[in-house]
């Protein structure tokens, strides 16, 4: 069943960001840091961990989970240290989507040519 | 040789002795292959940048262009020729290994009858005997310069242009056998506001009724003078609205005798959107498809009117609108002008 | 923003925009839609596979398998941006392939690849981040106030 919702949760995710490209003329970039930010604001009224229980890479796979985990790490070291946590934790979470598409995007410049 | 408020004529004839057309492989596909004199099956040409691809088929053009007329470099006298990159390296980089006296001219996607009217005014006025014209535009280079990473997935909305990739070359002469050049009109920047720098055929449909409106007010003539009316780059959103603003200035050109160099270029089924654009794209279609129909007879008088879209990224990210232009050149058969 | 703009406009400048927008060629919202559904919904089944995947063969929990999952999906978009295919499936499926993690990966590995020619350092390193910058810049941000007003609540609000 949770391949189903992932589907079914991913897809409308990104129908909200066809229909910023579309009805409100924005950017990819515009419409990429609302969605962070919406991710990180759900996140911060407790409705995004939710949503991963319901629909796992549903929620965790578009872009939206990165202001999610963001606020995650962000919080974790909160816990322990109060406000400096905050800013020190932020990507204790996340390092995976950054430094994956940096490593990758440094091989992929040394391997690949633009096609054009 | 001035008429009217804007136009010159050329009284003294100026003809197009031979023209050189370079394309892509994106090209080689599309509706026109046998306007090109060169067709390359990769977007490199063997270099490691876009911009020395471009440069690369410029140079290519220009030889062709030579060897066709049989006139040898040292003969020119100028190269009047521009491009879209940053500070016309491409263009200022050809001129260089051709070693011929060289103006730069922009325009944008303009800047090939720009190019082509200020050789013939200046030959007209015997200022010179031979000079090179040409522009030059590579689908890559100007994605990655005005747009994203040629990589980069980004959905382009239906109005969106495709540039060609290519260069086009014309060798203007004095009172030569080709085709001459008989009069042209030069544009006002026409600001109607626009922003999307994914519709500019809908902002340059304006710069272009005005220039051909301009231009019928100046020399005293109707569409019915001309076999065909040539635009630039307009594509299908640009191509309809400027055709309707003429009707409504009560300048009715029949639909048919109105055509775009930028979807001539390319065939229906290909995904280039709105149509083609860039400043390759109505030198080559101009150079290698039209004159090639006035010198078989097909056509006898052609007016072209090429539109450029001159906006910057740094204007588009300030918010400034984009302004538009376009110059018009008229071309006709030998024996056929009044 | 949208009036203000509007505002300026002189009544020629108006007339003609509304003259134009008339005969623009509409972007299919609908079918765009229904495409970004379909193909963000199948990104998503994807990621989904491969976090089972995960937690079945290496021991890796629902929590832990979203790291690896996303590391594994932009080692795919690298590929597929390599060898031109992304920005085919993109100009069909919209934000149905921006929105996911790969289109972040796919942001960043193209401007890695693009911008090559002008050397690893200034090319590369300066441009990687040019497309992507603004979704690490606003997250972090935005996580930032979150957290903050998340800690002063929980920490002194007494909740």
């Amino acid at each position: 069943m949770i391949f189903f919702w992932a589907f079914v949760v991913g897809g409308l995710i990104c129908v909200i960001g066809q229909i910023m490209f579309d009805v409100f003329k924005l950017s990819p970039a515009h419409t990429l840091s609302i969605l962070v930010i919406a991710g990180a604001v759900l996140d911060g009224i407790g409705w995004y961990e939710p949503l991963i229980d319901f629909a796992g890479a549903g929620a965790t796979v578009p872009i939206t989970s990165f202001g999610n985990s963001l606020v995650h790490g962000a919080m974790q070291e909160a816990e322990k240290h109060g406000l400096i946590g905050v800013v020190t934790g932020m990507f204790e979470v996340t390092s995976a989507g950054i430094s994956a598409a940096i490593i990758f995007g440094v091989i992929g410049a040394i391997i690949f040519k633009p096609k054009g | 040789m001035l008429q009217g408020h804007q136009s010159w004529i050329f009284e003294n004839r100026p003809s197009i002795l031979s023209t050189g057309t370079v394309g892509g492989p994106f090209e080689a596909k599309g509706k026109i292959p046998e306007a090109f004199d060169i067709l390359h099956e990769d977007m490199w040409i063997n270099q490691d940048s876009w911009e020395k691809a471009q440069q690369k088929m410029l140079e290519e053009a220009i030889q062709t262009t030579l060897k066709k007329g049989r006139i040898e470099k040292e003969k020119v006298e100028f190269l009047i020729a521009g491009d879209l990159i940053n500070q016309m390296t491409p263009t200022s980089f050809a001129a260089s290994t051709s070693s011929i006296p060289f103006l730069g001219t922009f325009s944008a996607c303009a800047t090939s009858m720009e190019s082509l009217a200020l050789a013939a005014s200046i030959i007209n006025a015997k200022g010179a005997n031979y000079i090179l014209c040409a522009a030059s535009s590579h689908n890559a280079a100007t994605e990655k310069q005005f747009r994203y990473p040629t990589e980069y997935g980004g959905q382009k909305p239906p109005t969106s242009q495709w540039t060609v990739t290519g260069a086009g070359c014309a060798l203007v002469t004095q009172n030569g056998a080709g085709p001459s050049i008989t009069s042209a009109t030069i544009g006002k920047v026409a600001d109607m506001g626009m922003t999307d720098p994914f519709n500019m055929g809908g902002a340059m449909a304006i710069a272009a009724a005005d220039t051909i409106e301009a231009h019928f007010r100046d020399m005293q003539i109707d569409p019915s003078y001309y076999d065909l009316i040539i635009t630039g780059d307009l594509g299908h959103v640009g191509r309809e609205v400027s055709l309707d603003l003429l009707h409504d200035r009560n300048i009715p050109i029949d639909a048919e005798k109105y055509v775009d160099c930028g979807i001539a270029i390319y065939r229906e089924d290909q995904p280039v959107l709105a149509g083609g654009s860039g400043a390759a794209c109505s030198a080559i279609v101009t150079y290698g498809h039209f004159l090639q129909e006035v010198m078989k007879g097909n056509l006898k008088r052609i007016l072209v009117a090429a539109t450029g879209s001159l906006h910057s990224t740094l204007s588009i990210q300030q918010k400034d609108p984009i302004p538009c232009i376009a110059h018009a050149v008229s071309i006709e058969a030998r024996g056929e002008h009044i | 923003m949208g009036d203000k703009k509007k505002q300026k406009l002189q009544p020629n400048q108006q007339q003609y925009q509304a003259f134009q927008q008339k005969r623009e060629i509409k972007r299919p919202i609908f079918k765009n839609c229904i495409k970004a559904f379909l193909i963000g919904g199948l990104i998503c089944l994807i990621g989904q596979l491969i976090s089972t995947f995960y937690i079945y063969q290496f021991n890796f929990t629902e929590k832990t398998a979203g790291n690896p999952t996303v590391a594994t999906l932009i080692f795919i978009t690298m590929l597929l941006t390599g060898f031109g295919v992304y920005d085919r499936i993109a100009q069909f499926a919209g934000a149905g392939s921006a929105v996911p993690v790969t289109g972040f990966g796919n942001a960043v590995i193209s401007s890695a690849i693009e911008y090559r020619s002008e050397g690893f350092i200034l090319g590369v390193g300066s441009n990687m981040l040019k497309l992507a910058g603004p979704v690490i810049v606003y997250g972090v941000f935005s996580a930032f106030i979150v957290a903050l007003i998340k800690t002063i609540l929980t920490q002194w609000g007494g909740f």
